[in-house]
Order: structure tokens, then sequence, then C-alpha cells
């Protein structure tokens, strides 16, 4: 496979856009007609072909410009980039779980030589090839995280492990639904959850930490979340809310299919091994409505999860003042037939749209 | 079986260091590397003892950043359930032996500003890995390390020899003890204390360091409950609709495995609260021996961790 | 004087208890104005022999009262700015075994808990009561900016002008709560500030 890399941006013009291999294996989040927060975990082994669950770290056409893309974040804004002075270890954890990872299975794309603590490291999409000293970070023009956190697409919380709780020590953080690293940079699981709404009365948190705690070497796990954002802006950070927040305002029912987008991440958790540390990669897919709803049974769950949604999670993603112009736009779509369960497309089975406006 | 997978490996050394504790070496089956830990942390090593599987948890000892061997050290048991005497016994070199990916329960905080190890024992073997992660990473650390006797030291001279300012030794036969409230007095402000070693050592250093205003989050210990047989007793188990024995030498964890029900865990020690399973009905009396349930849910008859409690009386019926 | 009832809020924000004597080699006291009270219910002689007191009064009048307790050290001062170097020295002389006791304002608190943090005190070992002014620390979201005695909400950020709702999600690294501007998506309309707890 020769993966072709957009050329695209996520600010300003947006020309960001989803092929149809994209669109394709898109992670729709929603296993059934209505949503609600569990504790949806599952072991992150593997997946289907070309699904984004195949690959430990899954890169795809939008690699390059979603590096270029953080790297303006940080070069506007370092702070979005933090490692806690007893975080390094954890950090070269990260750096070697990736690189081994991306070598194993892209090897047409990345190259690790390793003899001894002498590494060479070879990106060939950004056109890297540096050598360094495995542990040295003298070798390395930033620290560990950051540098492989600047080649690998998702954003990276690393958490330290102590006292039967997870610690937001470490993180590279460009792409947030809304969540600043810098504020919530040493809380543990309970506090940097404090703001969501329901999940704590529900005792997920409680239970998914016992979870977390207990992830072994070698058996990450997974979990998808998701939310709605206002053009493919990847950087929804509270940071530049005064900036960005004003576009949420833009919409019309015209541009309704192609300024809102769902946006989900493919939260992934693997334990590192010198470090006993967690890393917690939150990789984020785009998907504009008007793409969505090219797929029938998408169209159909988007429409009846939006409506029913309760209003406490639609305020808290941000998104009540424009739910009722989404359904309008979505309703056009929800011929009412019954869709099959679980998140794939199942494009051979399901009917077509017996209902289409426009 | 839940979990992470299992690692294959080859037995390539034993070596008896004493009269009571024997070192094992191993290699990945077939060669490569193996994963890289953190001290502190243990693998479960699977034994099959005639019909009997025995899955005992051992510290992890050699070189946190050695992938090319793991080290372990076995104290020989005569009393327990046999996993001891059944590596001192019947492993040899060439064995093929399967292995648990390293778990830590027993991590160090890297924030600290002094890490104090107290060992008592056998309890020396997590030491040996973090000793390691300390050197090479920097940072201060101190050991207090006390034996039965010279003969029965395991590691003392590798210790005093290349740590003669860290190392601290005392024989028990020769009178020496650890002066813990004059070394706990005065020590900087962000040391972490960790104790491994019998259960009256770890609450001795947990009660004296409390007392002396030390937080809970400063002290670390990690007791292997070395799972404790009983007598035999009968578990249905709803779930997969099978009533199974769980005999003398085994535990009801190793019960379940052996009949073929997938039953999860983790640290197989009463700590992790991985094999955390309901009880829907039972008649007798529970024997808890885990770490994890607090005295309440002990009372209530409601839970029970399979891989270190048991269960005395007419019936007992499972979740799972 | 009567204590002020925080109303409960998300986890995040911090919650503080009433001062409690405890054993241990070394006590640490950091008050401000009628923090004092605090201490002065807490006080025994033999904490007094292994204590060390930095007061800063703003205006309060306890100083001769702490003074009288007969601490083995005892400071006062004009500001937290003007004592940090000296409560730095402090934590970083401590021996395992000092306990820490705190009590006033949230953001003197706050402050020197962060103090304690980093010279390796656990947080949960620190014990605070609130006393006093429930005004806050907060830090604008956007330039980073820390204003101290935030008293009102909306609150017109003291370093770039916007206009921030005053948040209860609470950071103990940075002692203070978070500030996020209220007129992103309707430039202008801001409403009307009022007290915190109002
Ligand atoms: C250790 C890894 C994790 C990290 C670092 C993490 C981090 C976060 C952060 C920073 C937020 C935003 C909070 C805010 O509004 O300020 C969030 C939201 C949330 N988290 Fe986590 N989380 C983790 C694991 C989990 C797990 C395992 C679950 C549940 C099974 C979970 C459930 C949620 C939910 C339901 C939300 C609200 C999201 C929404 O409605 O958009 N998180 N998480
Ligand atoms: S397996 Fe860890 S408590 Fe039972």
């Amino acid at each position: 496979m020769t993966l072709q890399f957009n050329d695209e941006t996520f600010r300003d013009d947006y020309s960001f856009h989803n092929s149809d291999r994209a669109l394709k294996r898109f992670p729709f989040p929603f296993h059934e007609d209505s949503y609600m927060y569990s504790v949806n975990m599952e072991q992150h082994q593997g997946g289907p072909a070309d699904s984004i669950y195949e690959k430990r770290f899954d890169v795809d056409e939008h690699y390059v410009s979603e590096m270029r893309d953080r790297a303006m974040v940080l070069a506007d804004d370092p702070l979005r980039c933090q490692s806690l002075p007893h975080m390094t270890l954890a950090g070269w954890d990260l750096l070697e779980l990736i690189m081994v990872s991306k070598s194993e299975d892209y090897p047409d794309l990345f190259e690790l030589h390793r003899d001894g603590d002498q590494w060479r490291w070879v990106n060939k999409p950004m056109g890297i090839d540096d050598s360094f000293t495995f542990l040295d970070e003298a070798t390395l023009p930033y620290g560990p995280m950051e540098y492989i956190t600047r080649q690998t697409q998702g954003d990276f919380c690393v958490l330290d492990q102590r006292d039967d709780n997870l610690w937001m020590d470490a993180g590279t953080i460009t792409t947030q639904a809304d969540w600043s690293l810098d504020f919530d940079l040493g809380m543990n699981f309970f506090e940097w959850h404090a703001p969501v709404p329901m999940a704590h009365e529900k005792g997920i948190f409680v239970r998914a930490l016992k979870f977390l705690l207990n992830i072994q070497q070698g058996a990450p796990a997974r979990r998808l979340n998701w939310t709605l954002t206002v053009n493919p802006l990847l950087d929804t950070s509270p940071e530049n809310y005064h900036k960005w927040g004003i576009q949420k305002t833009s919409m019309t029912p015209e541009t309704v299919g192609a300024k809102q987008h769902l946006r989900v991440e493919l939260q992934t958790f693997f334990r590192l091994p010198r470090s006993n540390a967690l890393v917690f990669p939150i990789r984020c897919y785009l998907c504009s409505f008007q793409d969505l709803t090219k797929t029938p049974k998408w169209a159909r769950r988007l429409h009846r999860v939006i409506r029913d949604l309760p209003d406490e999670l639609a305020t808290y993603k941000g998104f009540i003042d424009n739910r009722p112009m989404m359904l309008d736009y979505l309703s056009q779509f929800d011929d009412g037939l019954p869709t099959s369960l679980g998140i794939w497309p199942d494009l051979d089975t399901e009917p077509a749209l017996q209902k289409r406006l426009i | 079986m839940s979990g992470a997978q299992k690692i294959a490996v080859t037995v390539t050394a034993v070596v008896p260091l004493n009269d009571l504790v024997t070192r094992f070496e191993f290699r990945r089956t077939g060669g490569g590397l193996l994963p890289t830990f953190s001290g502190g942390a243990h693998t479960v090593v699977e034994m099959r003892d005639g019909d009997t599987p025995r899955m005992n948890p051992y510290s992890l000892m050699s070189d946190p950043m050695d992938q090319t061997s793991y080290a372990i050290s076995v104290r020989r048991d005569d009393v327990g359930r046999g996993g001891s005497l059944f590596m001192h016994n019947n492993v040899a070199v060439g064995d093929e032996m399967v292995i648990s990916n390293p778990v830590n329960l027993f991590s160090l905080d890297l924030r600290a500003k002094k890490q104090l190890f107290i060992a008592g024992g056998i309890g020396i073997t997590p030491f040996l890995a973090q000793i390691k992660q300390m050197e090479r990473l920097g940072g201060r650390w101190e050991l207090h390390y006390t034996c039965r006797s010279e003969a029965l030291g395991s590691y003392v001279d590798e210790l005093t020899t290349q740590h003669p300012n860290e190392a601290n030794v005392y024989y028990d036969d020769q009178d020496q003890r650890i002066d813990l409230k004059a070394l706990l007095d005065g020590q900087p402000i962000g040391t972490h204390i960790y104790v491994c070693g019998p259960k009256g050592m770890i609450d001795w250093v947990r009660n004296t360091a409390a007392a002396e205003g030390w937080p809970r989050e400063g002290i670390h210990y990690e007791e292997f409950l070395a799972p404790q047989s009983g007598k035999p007793f009968e578990v249905k188990l709803a779930i997969s609709n099978k009533v199974i024995q769980v005999g003398e030498q085994e535990s009801l964890l190793e019960a379940m495995e052996r009949s073929g029900v997938d039953a999860p865990y983790l640290c197989r020690g009463g700590a992790c609260g991985q094999c955390e399973t309901r009880v829907i009905d039972y008649t007798g009396n529970f024997i808890h021996r885990d770490h994890w349930l607090d005295d309440a849910e002990h009372a209530s008859g409601e839970k029970i961790m399979p891989c270190v409690s048991r269960f005395e009386g007419k019936t007992l019926v499972l979740d799972r | 004087m009567s204590k002020f009832e925080f109303p409960t809020s998300i986890i995040s924000r911090p919650v503080y208890g009433t001062l409690e004597p405890r054993d241990g080699s070394a006590h640490l006291m950091i008050a401000d104005a009628t923090g004092a009270q605090a201490i002065l219910d807490v006080a025994t002689p033999d904490m007094m022999a292994k204590a060390h007191i930095i007061y800063i009064p703003k205006g309060a009048e306890f100083g001769h009262r702490l003074r009288a307790l007969n601490p083995a050290q005892y400071y006062e001062g004009p500001s937290y700015a003007a004592a940090e170097q000296r409560i730095a020295k402090a934590f970083g002389d401590a021996k395992m075994g000092l306990q820490v006791y705190l009590s006033g304002s949230e953001g003197v608190m706050g402050q020197a808990q962060h103090a304690a943090m980093q010279a390796g005190v656990p947080h949960t070992a620190i014990q605070t009561e609130h006393r006093g002014s429930t005004a806050r620390r907060m830090q604008c979201v956007h330039c980073k900016g820390i204003t101290e005695d935030v008293a009102t909400d909306p609150f017109q950020c003291s370093h770039c002008g916007l206009h921030l709702f005053v948040r209860d999600h609470y950071s103990r690294r940075l002692a203070a709560y978070q500030g996020v501007n209220i007129d992103a998506e309707d430039p202008g309309n801001v409403p009307e500030a009022k007290g915190i707890y109002e």
C-alpha cells in the first residue's frame, strides 16, 4: 500500500478533506441509535483490515498536514507540550513504543535501526533521518516525548501511576476538544475529569480507573469518544477559544452540511515498560455531516443520536445552540427505517435512504 | 485467558546461592529480546506440577535495561503449597517454561528526592532491579537489608562491594537490628520508603513511619501473599454452568483455570483487584486473604478474590 | 466568626477542613488575615516548641496573639510574595515528619500548598482551613496571567482585558481557578458582574 498524503489545512481556508477510503474507514462512534457515557473499553489487539484499529498507531492521508498544523500550534504556544521532570523516562518509553510499532507496521514509511543504544530513525513522509543515543536527551532536538509526538498523529497524555491513581504529568496536546493541558497538568484522573457531567454520578470514572491501573505491558486497550466541531479545526483549545468560538455562530442552513464536523477520538491505552507510566494517545478523526450522510446507516443514526442526546451532554460538548439547525439538516435523511447494531457501515446490507430532500 | 500474551522462555542458569535461595535465569525460547520492565516488577511463572498447574509471582531482579535475559530468585518454602519446591527440585537448565509479561505493583516514585529501601530476607529481590534502575538514571538511594545470618545473606557481597556507601546489612543471628526511629529521623523532605519482606516487618515500618508523621503516600510496600492452601471446597460457577472442586494445594482461581473457565487476573496475589468476583449465594464462611476489598466488603459476603481467598462451608455460587 | 460554607462543586475544586494537631518532627504554619484564628485554635505548647509560623496580616490584628503563642520561629510580612523566598527555604530545609498547616484565603493556602508539594509533601498530607476572604486566585486561560483576589464573576482579566467566566475548575500546580472568555460567541454580550457566591 502506498499512502497518498493530502496537502490540506485545518485553519484559515480549511482545505481539509476526506478521500473515499478515509470515509469508508471513518470511526463512526455510535453502535446504536442513542448515546450515553459508559465504560466502553476493549482490548486494542488489531481489527479488520484497513480499519483504523488495524495498526497500533494509525497513519492516514492527513498525516503530513496534521504534523504541519501541530508545528504551528507549538510555535505559537509552547505550553501545549509539557513534561514534568520525573516523566522523561516515560517519554523515552513512548518514543520507543512508537518507533518500534510504526517501523514494524509501516516498513515502507518508517525505519528504525538499533545497535545497542545507537539508534537511527527514518521517517520518509516527513523527510527525517536522525541518529541519536537512546536515553540521552542531548542527542535529540527536543525532549523524547516532544520529538516523537511531533511526528505522530493525535494528542498524547502521559500519565504517571502512583497512589492508586493516574496523574497527568506530561503531554502534547494540540488537537483537544476544548481542554487545557497547561491547566490540567499535575491533576489526577478524577480531577481532570471534574468538568464532565453525569459520568461521575454513574460511577464510570471509578470503574474506568480500576481498569486503567491494571493495564499490562503488551495488552493495550481502547475506546471511542466524540464531539462536534464547526469547521475542520483541530486546535479547539480553551487558550484560543476567544478566537475560534465565533465560528460556531457562522453556520447557516445552507452551510451546515459542509461546516459541521463529527469529531471522533480513538483513545488507546498502553503501559510503558521502563517507567510503569501509562500513555493515552487521543487520535482525532474529522468528518463533515455531508460526507457522513452518504452512508445510509450513519445518516439515520446520527440524526437520532443528536436529537435524543441529553441537554447536559449537548451543553458540555458545546453544540446546544446549533442543535436545532443540525436537526433540520439531518432529519432530511432519516427515513425512520431500523438500523443494524454496531459501528460498521454495513453498506452491503443496509437499504439506501428512502427519503432525501435537496 | 485475559491479559497480555505469555512469554515462552528457556532456563539458562540455575544457581544455588545458599541453603534456601536459588537463582533462575531465562532467555526467550527461540531467541529475541524480552520486554523491558521497571524496577519492582514481577513476572508470574507457570509450572506444570504433574496435573497441578501452579502460578507463582516472583520479582524480576535482573537489570531492567537488559533485554537478553531475566533473573528471579526463589526461596524454598518447605511448608507452602509447593511452587517454590517445584522450582528447586524440578527445574533445570534447558527446561522450557512460560512466564507472564512484567507487572509492577511496587514501582518507584520517580519524583522522590531520595529512595530508602528496606528489605528483609528474600524481599531483597525487587530492590536489586530498582538499584540498577537508580544507578542508571541517577538519584539518591540507600538500602537497609536484614538477613538471618551471613550464610543466608543472598547478594550481600555483590551489594556491599558495588555500593559500599549505600548498602547497609544487618544479621539477625549477630543481634544486629535496624534502628528504624533513628533511620527515619532527619531524612530530607520528599524521601520515599519502600519495604519488602515478611508481613511483620512491613507493619513495623508502616506503623513506625506513620507515628513519626510520615505521609501514607511516602511509604510503599509489596507483600506477596503466598496463596495459602486450605481445606478442599466445592464451587458452583453460574455463568459457565459448572461445579468445580478446589483442592488443598490450589487456589480457587487455579481451579477455575484448570476447569477451562476464563477468569480474569493480574497479580494473583490479592492486590490488583482484577479477579474480583461476585458471590451469588453461599452458606458458610469466607476466608478472605486479599488487600483489595475493604472490611465492609469482606463482611458483606458479596465479593471474593479467587486468587487468594477461600471458602469453608456447604454451598458457594459465583457469578463466573 | 462563623466560617463560610462553600457550595458543593466539581471534584477539582478544593475542599478545606479544620486544622487539627498532628504528631510530627516540626510544624510549619502559614496563614493570612483571619487565618490566624485557626492557628490560635489548634496551637498547643508542645507544638509551638517545634513550630515556625509565617503570617501575612493584610490589616488583621492577630500578630501579637500569634507571637504570644511563643513559637520556635515567627515571621510576619506584608504579602505572600514577600514571604515566598522564606517559605521556599523552610521547605527546602525541612525533614520528613514535618507537618504543614495552612489557613486563611484560598490564594495564600493554594500558593503555600504548591510550595510544599514542590518540596515533596503530598497534597493530601497538608492540612488546610479556610478563613476570611472568599476571593479567588484566577488564571486567564488565554493570556495565562494570574490575578489575585477575584471576587466577582464575570471578571475582566487584569492582564489582557478579556471578559472571563470564573470556573470552579482548579489547578493545584498553578494554585488558581480557571477563567475563560465569556463573550467569545456573542462579542460584547457580557452579563453584569456579581459576587461569585451570590
Ligand atoms: C487515562 C486516560 C484518560 C485521559 C488522560 C482522559 C482525559 C480527559 C480529558 C482531559 C477530558 C476533558 C475534560 C474537560 O472537560 O476538561 C476527558 C473527557 C471525558 N473522558 Fe476522559 N480521559 C481518560 C480516560 C477516560 C476513560 C477510560 C473514560 C471512560 C471509560 C473517560 C471518559 C470521559 C468522558 C465521558 C469525557 C467527556 C467527553 C465528552 O463528552 O466529550 N476518559 N477525558
Ligand atoms: S488477581 Fe489481583 S487481586 Fe486477584
